[in-house]
């Protein structure tokens, strides 16, 4: 009777995450999955077939769209990496008490307006008649008005910044668990800065390290906003391919199985990631 | 005796609450900025008792929407007149219109015959007109007067300065301007990607002139007021309202024809409120609301009569852009046929990603 009673329990504890699952992620991929095999032959016809999956590697324009975008969001979790490190390190190491929580909440205030305002805020600073631009004419660096907006450079500032937050934390976390007196010891065993930071402080922090740059990876393949408002003409993104199958050119088969593919592909650069750096998910994201 | 005549009026009763039930209903309108503006709808819902939530969209989202939901969701759509059969055939979206139930005298009646034959499947009627306007360019006269054309926008002097959007007037507006004629090879395959390459080639040569590809209204406008595109592809609405703030800066009838476009009133297959449908249109098309509507959204009308009412500024900028042979000169769209989309789809997406 217990048993069953807490067996009931149990099953209601679960229902929320398993109807979550079930009906907002498991079916709607069955259905987008029956949507990309059903390749268009005709007005209203339609047959089973996986040429819509062809249509990626056959045509070099998606492929190279997609590889560019797995490269520049590789390089953006790089960036962040660099430069989210020292600041994760400088919150949880060189802080204490107040100074730490308002550090971590400078880091957070960008985060209360929604992604669509701060891009458009980096717009209004890069753009030809911006804030930078007037400003290199007010001193005299340039003569002209200079555009900074609409290339590659300003895709990957907005990238960088959208995902700064989701790098930040799991570091602060990581490095916050790692006991000073291990720092001292080092310094006191003849090491100097460097040695220390590589054998003590990144293997220790390479948990934060991995699950980080998954996310930051993750997010940054998974864009829309930033590449497209900020990259202008040049900017091909796979997830701006997808949008513009399934709303412009209404074809929701192609758009389907290039859903399918990001899903799969960014999948597999994850676990070659991991791979790579001898982590596993259990390890970094799972903790 | 009582009780005979107090079950009458509870049976009367009964009848007035539900044909009131019936008759106030909630259009959800899928339509365009600037087509539905408050006091328009106020005064509907004040004379109807209806009520109308108004979703704004374009004619991509349009038929995203209503094919995600296989046509409901909504009870009256605006699609451009010749984006209905090609999507109709397609996804099976909207349903035949009910002639007797709209006033066809308040149509212009050229416009009313030509959009019920684009739109016309299998002996059916599909749409009627609601507002026109063209496309062609916007351009900052002080800075970029040299252009005239839809080509004139890849020439040296205006480099970095150009601005126009990744979608299929681009393609049809490069082809007139190139010489050649896309909508006499609607219904010819190969000779319409014979064309379609032609200005595939033109738009990436072209492509080291554009600043950007613009997506929305509002993106172009601050473009061109901020001086940053001095010469762009837009409607004919977005120059006029620039030229209220700057006098510069004007819509230009290109000289290979302006694009004229025609959006139309159309029902989704699965829409509920068919009368509070009917009664918008209707009540719209009166001659002094359509002056409201041609207020808010810059556009004219097809409701006879609907001109006179409009503010003397927008009728002279629309004088200045449109002289009569450029009134002429219109190249209005006919029905897009199924395939073609596809086609166009593949060039956009090779411009896009060329260097």
């Amino acid at each position: 009777m217990t048993q069953a009673q807490s067996r009931l329990g149990l099953y209601l504890l679960m229902a929320p995450l398993m109807l979550w699952l079930l009906l907002l992620i498991i079916i709607p991929h069955i259905g987008m999955f029956l949507v990309s095999i059903s390749v268009k032959t005709g007005v209203r016809q339609y047959v089973t077939g996986f040429g819509n999956y062809m249509v990626f590697f056959t045509e070099p324009l998606y492929w190279n769209t997609f590889a560019r975008t797995a490269f520049m969001s590789i390089a953006a979790t790089f960036l962040t990496l660099l430069i989210g490190f020292p600041v994760a390190y400088y919150i949880a190491k060189l802080t204490r008490g107040r100074t730490k929580t308002t550090l971590f909440l400078m880091c957070l205030i960008p985060f209360w307006v929604s992604e669509l305002v701060r891009t458009f805020g980096w717009m209004i600073l890069l753009r030809e008649t911006g804030i930078f631009s007037s400003f290199l004419q007010y001193i005299g660096v340039h003569s002209g008005p200079v555009e900074f907006l609409y290339n590659d450079a300003a895709i990957m500032i907005g990238l960088v910044y959208t995902s700064m937050l989701f790098m930040v934390v799991p570091l602060v976390t990581t490095l916050d668990s790692l006991d000073d007196s291990l720092i001292e010891a080092g310094y006191d065993l003849g090491g100097n800065g460097i040695s220390i930071l590589r054998e003590i402080i990144i293997p220790h922090a390479m948990p934060g390290i991995v699950s980080g740059c998954i996310v930051v990876f993750m997010l940054s393949l998974g864009n829309y906003l930033t590449p497209i408002l900020l990259g202008g003409k040049d900017s091909l993104w796979f997830t701006g391919l997808i949008y513009s199958q399934f709303i412009t050119r209404f074809n929701w088969e192609l758009g389907s199985a290039f859903g399918f593919l990001l899903l799969g592909l960014s999948s597999t650069i994850v676990w070659v990631g991991l791979k790579l750096s001898r982590q596993s998910l259990t390890d970094t994201v799972g903790r | 005796m009582n009780k005979i005549l107090s079950s009458g009026i509870a049976l009367l009763a009964a009848g007035v609450l539900s044909t009131s039930a019936a008759q106030a209903e909630t259009l959800r309108l899928l339509t365009w900025g600037g087509y539905a503006p408050e006091n328009v709808v106020e005064l509907f819902e004040k004379e109807t008792g209806h009520t109308v939530e108004v979703t704004k969209s374009n004619n991509e989202e349009m038929v995203a929407k209503l094919r995600a939901t296989n046509g409901g969701g909504f009870d009256l759509a605006q699609p451009s007149q010749d984006r209905i059969a090609g999507a109709q055939a397609e996804f099976d979206i909207y349903k035949p219109l009910d002639l007797s139930k709209i006033d066809a005298s308040q149509f212009i009646p050229s416009m009313l015959e030509a959009t019920k034959g684009n739109t016309m499947i299998d002996g059916e009627v599909y749409g009627v007109p609601h507002v026109w306007g063209t496309s062609g360019l916007v351009v900052n006269t002080a800075m970029a007067g040299q252009v005239k054309d839809y080509t004139d926008l890849c020439d040296p002097s205006v480099a970095g300065k150009v601005s126009y959007r990744l979608k299929r007037p681009t393609l049809i507006g490069f082809a007139f301007s190139m010489g050649l004629d896309p909508f006499a090879a609607y219904n010819d395959e190969a000779a319409y990607q014979d064309i379609l390459d032609k200005v595939e080639a033109k738009l990436i040569d072209c492509k080291s002139n554009v600043k950007t590809y613009w997506g929305g209204g509002d993106e172009i406008k601050n473009l061109l007021r901020s001086g940053e595109v001095v010469a762009a592809m837009a409607w004919d609405t977005g120059g006029w309202s620039l030229n209220a703030d700057n006098a510069d800066i004007t819509f230009v009838a290109p000289t290979s024809g302006a694009l004229g476009w025609i959006d139309t009133f159309a029902m989704p297959k699965r829409g509920r409120a068919d009368e509070a449908a009917y009664a918008w249109i209707n009540f719209v098309m009166q001659p002094e609301i359509a002056a409201m509507i041609t207020t808010a959204a810059g556009n004219f009308t097809a409701s006879q009569g609907g001109d006179a009412g409009v503010d003397d500024a927008l009728k002279a900028r629309y004088q200045a852009s449109f002289p009569q042979e450029a009134i002429d000169n219109i190249k209005w769209y006919p029905t897009v046929p199924a395939n073609l989309e596809t086609l166009e789809g593949a060039v956009l997406d090779r411009v896009n990603a060329a260097k």
